[in-house]
């Protein structure tokens, strides 16, 4: 395995738990147990169950005919936006409820930026009457209000950050300090593949189910398992690794990244991680993280608050690092006009976040006969506003 | 022999104080380090502020937020520090997250805090385990203790094993918690503080998390070598600044 993880929780040079002692027998009983866990045929038949059930999955691998003839190449869509709440995000926070069962856990915490994970785990939450709290930056709070509401409408309490930048990396730092406060009954939903190992390699196992069905869905469809390319943004990561995970060993499959450049990646105001990252540590783990000379480390920005993160997992640092994935970055007006046209060609309206992998499509040129899937990781009811402040609509 | 190894054998109960760097201004830091001396503070760990502190409360990320806001970096902290030892002769300590330090170096920040009599450097993210595989050889080539901490959680045969690779003092994290929380301890806090004291470690124990008066500084110190005291002081020197340093002293020491 090149670019998978490694026996010891790392990717290459990164991942690793770097974690105060009192976070240690928390994340060391998940370490412990989650891959027992997960391979307990109990837990996988109810977890796939509810995928199916409850979640709507396989999600449909759709031949974007109009969007293709325009940029002469085969696009595929993988349509996580059709998955119940919206998002990629609930794959693995399905996973993550059975697990914290599993492990004796009666309180949920999670952090929350767009609010996407945060309505993924009160959902879940809500499903196994389970206690939830979400963890959200103040000024998230405010910019993504219709998400606190259903939050809240599912009965999950939504606490403010209040430190810091004030936004997901923030509210991060709050679960972590719950975490540390709650040591004994509390299970924390990280909603990407960040944190300290086991998270990455957990999230990333959760979110595999993506490529699962895209390698049996286009041997359907063209009679082969493997694109030519995938593609997808990255915030932390999460729809990125399980869209790219059956195909990591398989350098067949070209991986492209496409991270969110903001105003543009050097205006001061990017989430560009990998353009303008450094190697260090953020919330445990050993990765690209934007920060100062000094260590300090920077307020990201992007139009789309999912990707609004100064950081990416390990894995995504080791898929950089090697050269194994192209990483693009794209500014918030190409997003933007890329959403839009996938409204107006396919009657689609993508999440922001996905609207940059969309943007792809505009810099780089495929082949007629290449086969390109691009994970369309939500949809674009929470953004409606942003989009219509945009395009003045 | 180390400062922190020497102060340890003596024979009294240690009280060390926690302080962010360049709170509640940029150049406060060497005289509160030589206040707090000359009233009668045994070890003072020096906070290097960082931006994302994940096991500190309000009151710490407050004043580290504040301090970085001054300008402070790990540069300004060493030049303030250039001369602490013309005038300071306790244990200092540096307190402070792994990233800044990656980023100056491991090997060229620790040369710098032998340069300047650094006595020991306390990182909570920084994992005993990688500390053992990875920094260990280079702490102790510049004369550095490395210290960890343990929490009620903390198995007993993870404790032996922080005691078999400490060799200054364990640090004892009162309870489940960032710093600043508690009110007082309670049964299980005691109780905790029996057990560990009754494992007989090698290394001596020091308590931090939760001490704020004489009486929770007596209740540790009951069990433990020293305690350590950091949100109450900063909140101290938000609202009194660095001149009423034996204000706050001469009440836990009373
Ligand atoms: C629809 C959607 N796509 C992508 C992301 C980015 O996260 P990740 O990189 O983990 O997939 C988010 C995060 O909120 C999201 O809501």
């Amino acid at each position: 395995m090149k670019y998978n993880i490694n026996n010891k929780g790392y990717y290459g040079d990164f991942g690793g738990a770097y974690i105060p002692e009192m976070l240690y027998p928390n994340v060391e009983e998940l370490r412990l147990n989650y891959l027992k866990v997960m391979q307990e045929p109990s837990f996988k038949e109810e977890f796939n169950q509810l995928l199916k059930d409850y979640v709507g999955r396989p999600s449909p691998l759709y031949f974007a005919k109009r969007l293709s003839k325009k940029y002469n190449t085969k696009i595929y869509l993988k349509r996580e936006d059709l998955n119940h709440t919206g998002a990629h995000k609930i794959n693995n926070t399905i996973g993550q409820i059975l697990m914290a069962q599993r492990l004796g856990k009666k309180r949920i915490i999670a952090e929350t930026g767009a609010g996407q994970h945060g309505v993924a785990t009160a959902t879940v939450c809500a499903l196994m009457g389970m206690e939830c709290i979400v963890y959200m930056g103040e000024i998230d709070i405010a910019r993504q209000a219709p998400n606190v509401a259903r939050m809240k409408m599912l009965g999950a309490k939504v606490v403010p950050a209040l430190s810091g930048s004030k936004t997901l990396k923030d509210a991060t730092n709050e679960a972590i300090r719950d975490w540390i406060n709650n040591p004994v009954d509390t299970h924390y939903i990280i909603g990407s593949v960040v944190g300290p190992h086991p998270y990455p390699d957990m999230v990333a196992r959760f979110q595999a189910v993506v490529s699962e069905e895209i390698q049996w869905q286009l041997q359907e469809k063209e009679g082969k398992s493997t694109p030519d390319y995938v593609i997808a943004c990255v915030g932390g990561g999460s729809n990125a690794a399980g869209a790219y995970y059956h195909y990591l060993e398989n350098t067949n499959v070209n991986l492209i990244a496409v991270e969110a450049a903001g105003k543009g990646v050097n205006s001061g105001k990017s989430a560009a991680t990998s353009a303008l990252g450094k190697e260090g540590i953020i919330h445990g783990s050993k990765t690209l993280l934007m920060q100062t000379n000094d260590g300090q480390i920077t307020e990201p920005y992007s139009i789309s608050a999912g990707l609004d993160y100064p950081g990416v997992g390990p894995m995504h640092a080791h898929l950089f690092k090697t050269g194994r994935a192209e990483f693009v970055s794209v500014t918030d007006d190409q997003a933007m006009t890329a959403g839009l046209e996938l409204c107006e060609l396919e009657g689609i309206i993508p999440a922001i976040e996905s609207s940059h992998a969309l943007a792809v499509f505009g810099h780089k040129t495929f082949k007629p006969d290449d086969i390109v899937v691009l994970s369309l990781s939500g949809r674009g009811d929470k953004d409606l506003d942003t989009y219509i402040n945009h395009f003045k609509l | 022999m180390n400062r922190i190894n020497q102060k340890l054998k003596e024979n009294k109960k240690l009280l060390s104080i926690y302080f962010s760097a360049g709170f509640p201004k940029l150049d406060d830091t060497v005289s509160i380090i030589e206040n707090l001396e000359k009233n009668g503070v045994d070890m003072i760990e020096i906070g290097l502020p960082f931006s994302d502190p994940l096991a500190d409360g309000p009151t710490i990320q407050a004043s580290s937020t504040q301090a970085l806001k001054n300008g402070m970096t790990t540069n300004v902290l060493f030049n303030q520090l250039k001369d602490i030892r013309k005038t300071v002769s306790i244990p200092l300590i540096l307190m402070g997250y792994f990233n800044p330090m990656l980023q100056y170096g491991v090997e060229a920040f620790c040369k710098k805090c032998q340069d300047i009599g650094i006595d020991g450097l306390i990182i909570p993210d920084l994992p005993v385990d990688v500390y053992n595989e990875k920094y260990k050889a280079i702490f102790e080539k510049y004369g550095l203790i490395n210290v960890f901490l343990i929490t009620p959680q903390t198995s007993v045969e993870r404790i032996n094993f922080i005691d078999s690779i400490s060799n200054g003092f364990i640090y004892m994290v009162s309870s489940a918690s960032v710093t600043g929380s508690s009110s007082g301890f309670g049964e299980a806090q005691t109780n905790y503080f029996k057990r560990i004291a009754d494992m007989n470690l090698k290394n001596p124990q020091i308590i931090g998390f939760g001490i704020s008066d004489s009486e929770t500084f007596k209740q540790a110190t009951k069990y433990a070598k020293g305690a350590i005291i950091g949100s109450a002081f900063i909140k101290h020197l938000k609202s009194e600044g660095v001149t009423k340093i034996n204000n706050f002293t001469s009440l836990i020491l009373r």
